[in-house]
């Protein structure tokens, strides 16, 4: 948890300046609605991180939320019955859609890059053939509970949430956990010790589907049908990871820090907007981040002495 | 150490960051300015540079004129038409139309779309309809209508993706063959028509005025836009920031959505907590409307008077929740036009100059006859098409 502390830092500082801005946050319920909103995100970073500390990328997800919510409204069409069945398919898409991302990038030798890009483009292409550019059908007000309904004074996503986040915490601490980060760490190493780097790699991406489907539940639940729902959120997302500390190319972060990262984003997008700030602004401000923080982590090298490097190298 | 670069990390993105929010807060136009008290200065900005006093004066006028034509067909009837004689074009049919379309890519358009099509298959006459669709893009749409004028068009329809980039290229066209515009204008005066509603400042200044009505003065409005800088979008804003310039309402913050249902809520959210109460929801366009409107439920609040759009989502909302509401609209159903007017002009019949078509405003009074079960969250109920044939299938309703 010590060396998460810095992203946790940062997130503190503008969750004060957010209750500087607007003491009601301050409410549990003004706090709650903050987590109702991020909730999505979060979710979606933790799934991003499982990738990104493997070494690889996942491009896709944006693209994959709109498609899961299009398709969501298309065969909910307002019947409440067909809530549950709809769900598990929702989940059983995000996984196909993560194993055909893995199986491409790992059998295939294709860089996850280019797999997940034209994954993105694949999709968005698929919806906009489907639904001629106007989604049809609704959601039901039990799909919708999720993202915008409460139990008692907690949002679902706020629950929801938090099963994830233990979830992953416990995978992490499990040995597909050690497995992932020395995969990315260094494939060939692992691959020599006994790791089944193809295995790991593509239950990586089938993880990062899977969030984007319970994050496409969350999102659609939370403001209704859109074509527009996903748009950008791929971006948003390896932000939020980068911002979280965990290092593009793999090896390297925590999924804690991650979604703490997500959270961040999140409270700098509020904060934006309480200070009535352009939306705009919110694209320069995650391109700095971005930018920013990998070049922080390419500087790392000639700084310090990495851990798999003998310290003769540097000292 | 992984630790050290964490730190320098945190603190390089705090670095980059808090300044960024700080230096902006002393923008004279920002939303979290502190409240001016009524009737001094207003929140509202300054006028947009898209902003025409006579367009502006011409809009508001029509809005109170009636429209000659047929009246249960809109896309047939025009305000204040100049006749222009066609007779130098009249040939014999049948008839080879062409059509250079600026996208299909918003709901909007596809309605539009759809109902043209169905036009189209209404007149025998016409024998070939050649579509080009210009995905958005300014450079394609110019070959297109370049390549257009070699496909041996009896007439060219266009509908142009921005009004300053496509003026040459349809200027190029109109030697060679009757043009058409609609939706957006271009600045010549050579089209043999342009069919356009009345238009975004009567569009803006309905919602304004509504709200200026229905909500006590001094009430909090929030007024919710896309996207800056798009002429169609800024002249609605424009007219209904003179109205609330004129008027003792407290603009309490004037945010873009960039059209997105989320970000809307999370905006509205936001507003409403900050404000603990707002009286009045001000929006350029619906498509996020029933977001705005469930955040106030979602914070346990009356939905305040608020307008839309005649997206169905919005009405069946309206009618469902009660809402205290209006549709101004853009109507869909001016995508029939064009080809009644191309056929006109093949006919030599005389057509309108600037064929100004009607724009209804959905009222409560008139909600139950817009409001059709069945079709789309994104459909647009002012389509013109419930007698076309194949409706509503192909415009993605149920029978």
């Amino acid at each position: 948890m010590r060396r998460n502390l810095p992203i946790f830092g940062v997130l503190t500082v503008l969750l004060v300046a957010i209750a500087i801005a607007n003491p009601y946050f301050l409410e549990p319920q003004g706090f709650l609605a903050f987590v109702k909103r991020a909730a999505p995100l979060a979710i979606l970073a933790a799934g991003q991180y499982f990738v990104i500390v493997s070494g690889e990328f996942d491009l896709s997800v944006g693209s994959l939320v709109t498609a899961e919510v299009v398709i969501a409204a298309r065969l909910v069409d307002g019947d409440p019955g067909a809530t549950w069945p709809v769900i598990a398919l929702l989940l059983a898409f995000g996984a196909l859609v993560g194993a055909v991302n893995g199986l491409v990038t790992t059998l295939l030798r294709v860089p996850s890059f280019i797999v997940t890009l034209g994954m993105l483009l694949i999709l968005s292409g698929a919806v906009s053939l489907w639904t001629d550019g106007s989604p049809r059908g609704a959601l039901s007000e039990q799909f919708r509970q999720f993202g915008r309904g409460t139990i008692g004074p907690v949002p679902w996503s706020a629950l929801i949430l938090g099963a994830v986040v233990a979830y992953v915490v416990w995978l992490m601490r499990a040995d597909f956990g050690r497995t992932l980060v020395a995969t990315g760490d260094n494939q060939t190493a692992a691959a020599l010790s006994g790791v089944r780097v193809h295995r790991v790699k593509t239950i990586a991406f089938v993880l990062s589907g899977l969030s984007a489907a319970v994050c496409a539940i969350l999102l659609g639940g939370f403001a209704g049908v859109s074509a527009q729902v996903g748009q950008g959120l791929e971006f948003q997302v390896i932000t939020a990871v980068v911002l979280g500390g965990v290092v593009l190319g793999g090896g390297r972060g925590s999924v804690a820090a991650a979604i703490a990262g997500a959270f961040t984003l999140q409270a700098l997008f509020t904060l934006l907007n309480l200070h009535g700030i352009s939306g705009a602004l919110e694209f320069t401000v995650q391109g700095l981040i971005l930018i920013v923080a990998v070049a922080l982590g390419t500087l790392q090298p000639s700084w310090r002495p990495r851990r798999r490097k003998p310290p003769a190298l540097t000292s | 150490m992984p630790l050290d670069r964490r730190y320098v990390l945190a603190a390089a993105a705090l670095a980059t960051l808090l300044p960024l929010s700080a230096c902006t807060t002393d923008k004279p136009d920002s939303a979290s300015s502190p409240r001016s008290s009524a009737g001094t200065k207003k929140n509202t900005g300054d006028q947009s540079k898209f902003f025409v006093q006579a367009d502006y004066d011409a809009q508001l006028a029509m809005r109170s004129k009636t429209a000659t034509g047929p009246a249960e067909k809109p896309w047939e009837q025009a305000i204040d038409p100049q006749m222009v004689d066609t007779a130098r074009y009249k040939k014999a049919g049948p008839y080879h139309l062409c059509f250079s379309n600026a996208a299909t890519n918003n709901p909007w358009r596809q309605v539009g779309w759809k109902t043209m099509q169905a036009e189209v298959a209404t007149h025998p006459e016409i024998k070939e309809f050649t579509v080009l669709d210009a995905e958005g893009k300014d450079d394609k749409q110019i070959s297109d209508i370049a390549e257009l004028q070699a496909k041996g068009c009896d007439a060219l329809i266009v509908s142009p993706n921005t009004t300053t980039t496509l003026t040459p290229a349809v200027k190029a066209a109109c030697g060679k063959v009757p043009v058409i515009v609609f939706d957006r204008g271009v600045q010549a005066d050579c089209p043999v028509t342009f069919i356009k509603p009345i238009g975004g400042y009567a569009f803006g200044a309905e919602g304004a005025e509504f709200l200026k009505q229905k909500v006590k003065p001094k009430g909090k409005i929030l007024a919710l836009r896309i996207l800056p800088g798009v002429d169609v979008l800024e002249t609605r804003w424009s007219a209904a920031k003179i109205a609330f310039d004129n008027s003792e309402l407290d603009v309490v913050g004037v945010e873009f959505t960039e059209g997105d249902a989320a970000k809307t809520k999370s905006i509205v959210t936001n507003y409403i907590q900050r404000h603990g109460k707002i009286d009045g929801v001000w929006m350029d366009a619906g498509a996020t409307a029933v977001a705005a409107a469930e955040a106030f439920e979602d914070a346990g609040q009356p939905v305040p008077p608020i307008n839309g759009e005649d997206q169905q989502d919005f009405l069946q909302k309206w009618k469902d929740a009660k809402l205290t509401a209006i549709a101004p609209t853009y109507p869909t159903y001016q995508w029939r036009t064009p080809i009644i007017a191309a056929l006109k002009v093949l006919g030599g019949e005389s057509v309108p100059k600037v064929w100004n078509l009607p724009q209804p405003t959905i009222t409560q009074d008139n909600l139950d006859s817009y409001l059709k079960p069945g079709m789309p969250p994104l459909h647009y109920a002012l389509c013109g098409c419930e007698d076309m044939a194949g409706y509503p299938q192909n415009w993605g309703g149920k029978k």
